[in-house]
């Protein structure tokens, strides 16, 4: 659900990174983050615990630029990936415009890769939403890493819709402004659509 | 699908300011901001320049969001105050309606007592305000004039230029 604002002529849209826990949900919007000039961005806010581990949300406001005079600001948020922060990640879909779903690419997380989605789907409908008319991006994170599965396959197994994918290494930045542009891209034309 | 977007316009967002302009005043309050439930800063007013206003915006939401949650687990709709009391500064929680939420940052030079009764004339204010918003918003779908006005040209080379 975008704000848009007449007044001080603003765009305001949410985007959520999804997917199991460390996945590099995280690492993605640390990454934007490093990589967007200083006044692009405001304060990357990570609510983690000790030892790193998200435990409510990331949050990072983005201002890119301007559409026919209105400035677009995303707000990019983080789930907890975790499976026993399921209550807390029900709560970060409110009002959300478009999700990425970051899949972790090693052969023993497919399992987890499946649940998420799944949780996705479930969590969604409780707000009200549908996966499959919502603004949607899947990144297939980790490529670098030696026991990973092929990325046909892993399209397979969990872009039944076929939506835009992209093959990310989030630490090093390969795929994360890809994924995002493709996700933005989408809210935009939503925007057009349902306004 | 995701529901109708939130609109502000310029008649509504003057009246809404002049509200919060009001709270800040006869409160004594130091800041006070509106922002709505998923965490976008809708308008503010009082000492703002040293407060990052987008984060606190973002937290204040996840905080309402996760306390409506604990709400629903215990059968309650939802909460609808929340204070915090700090050494120094103080912060009051309220929802107006079910979707926008008001925040008032106080220190010593006011009192709870005085930032409750306040908030209440404002948040019926508010709500008569976004009231009227809503029905505009639904006066102007219904002659397209919202679509027409910027995202029916919205192009490729826009969103490229973005990510430039």
């Amino acid at each position: 659900m975008s704000f848009i604002n007449y007044s001080s002529r603003e765009i305001n849209c949410k985007i959520v990174y999804y997917g199991p826990g460390l996945c590099g949900k995280t690492t993605n919007l640390q990454y934007i983050y490093r990589r967007t000039n200083p006044e692009q961005k405001g304060k990357l806010i990570s609510l983690a615990t000790e030892t790193e581990r998200t435990l409510f949300f990331d949050f990072l406001p983005l201002a890119l630029g301007d559409i026919k005079g209105f400035r677009v600001r995303f707000h990019l948020y983080t789930v907890p990936g975790q499976v026993f922060y399921a209550a807390s990640r029900k709560l970060i879909l409110k009002g959300v415009d478009g999700v990425v779903f970051v899949a972790d690419s090693q052969l023993e997380r497919m399992e987890s890769n499946m649940e998420s989605l799944e949780d996705l789907k479930i969590n969604l409908a409780e707000q009200g939403y549908e996966l499959e008319k919502l603004p949607y991006t899947i990144q297939y994170n980790k490529r670098d890493l030696p026991n990973v599965v092929p990325v046909e396959e892993m399209d397979k197994l969990l872009n039944i819709r076929r939506v835009p994918w992209f093959e990310g290494v989030a630490v090093t930045g390969k795929g994360v402004f890809e994924t995002l542009k493709a996700v933005a891209r989408q809210v935009l034309f939503e925007l057009k659509k349902h306004c | 699908m995701s529901g109708s977007n939130l609109v502000m316009y310029e008649e509504e967002f003057r009246k809404i300011d002049a509200e919060l302009q009001k709270l800040y005043q006869q409160s004594n309050a130091k800041v006070v901001f509106l922002v709505d439930k998923n965490g976008q800063l809708i308008a503010s007013a009082g000492e703002t320049h040293d407060i990052d206003t987008t984060s606190l915006a973002s937290l204040t939401a996840g905080n309402i969001a996760a306390t409506g949650g604990i709400a629903r687990l215990l059968g309650e709709k939802e909460f609808t105050i929340l204070f915090h009391e700090g050494e120094k500064d103080n912060i009051h929680i309220s929802l107006i309606g079910e979707r926008i939420i008001l925040v008032v940052i106080f220190d010593s030079r006011s009192s709870l007592g005085l930032v409750r009764l306040r908030v209440k004339k404002t948040s019926d204010a508010i709500g008569r305000i976004f009231d009227e918003i809503t029905q505009k918003v639904e006066k102007d779908k219904g002659e397209g004039k919202l679509e027409e006005s910027i995202f029916a040209e919205i192009s490729d080379e826009d969103i490229d230029n973005l990510f430039r």
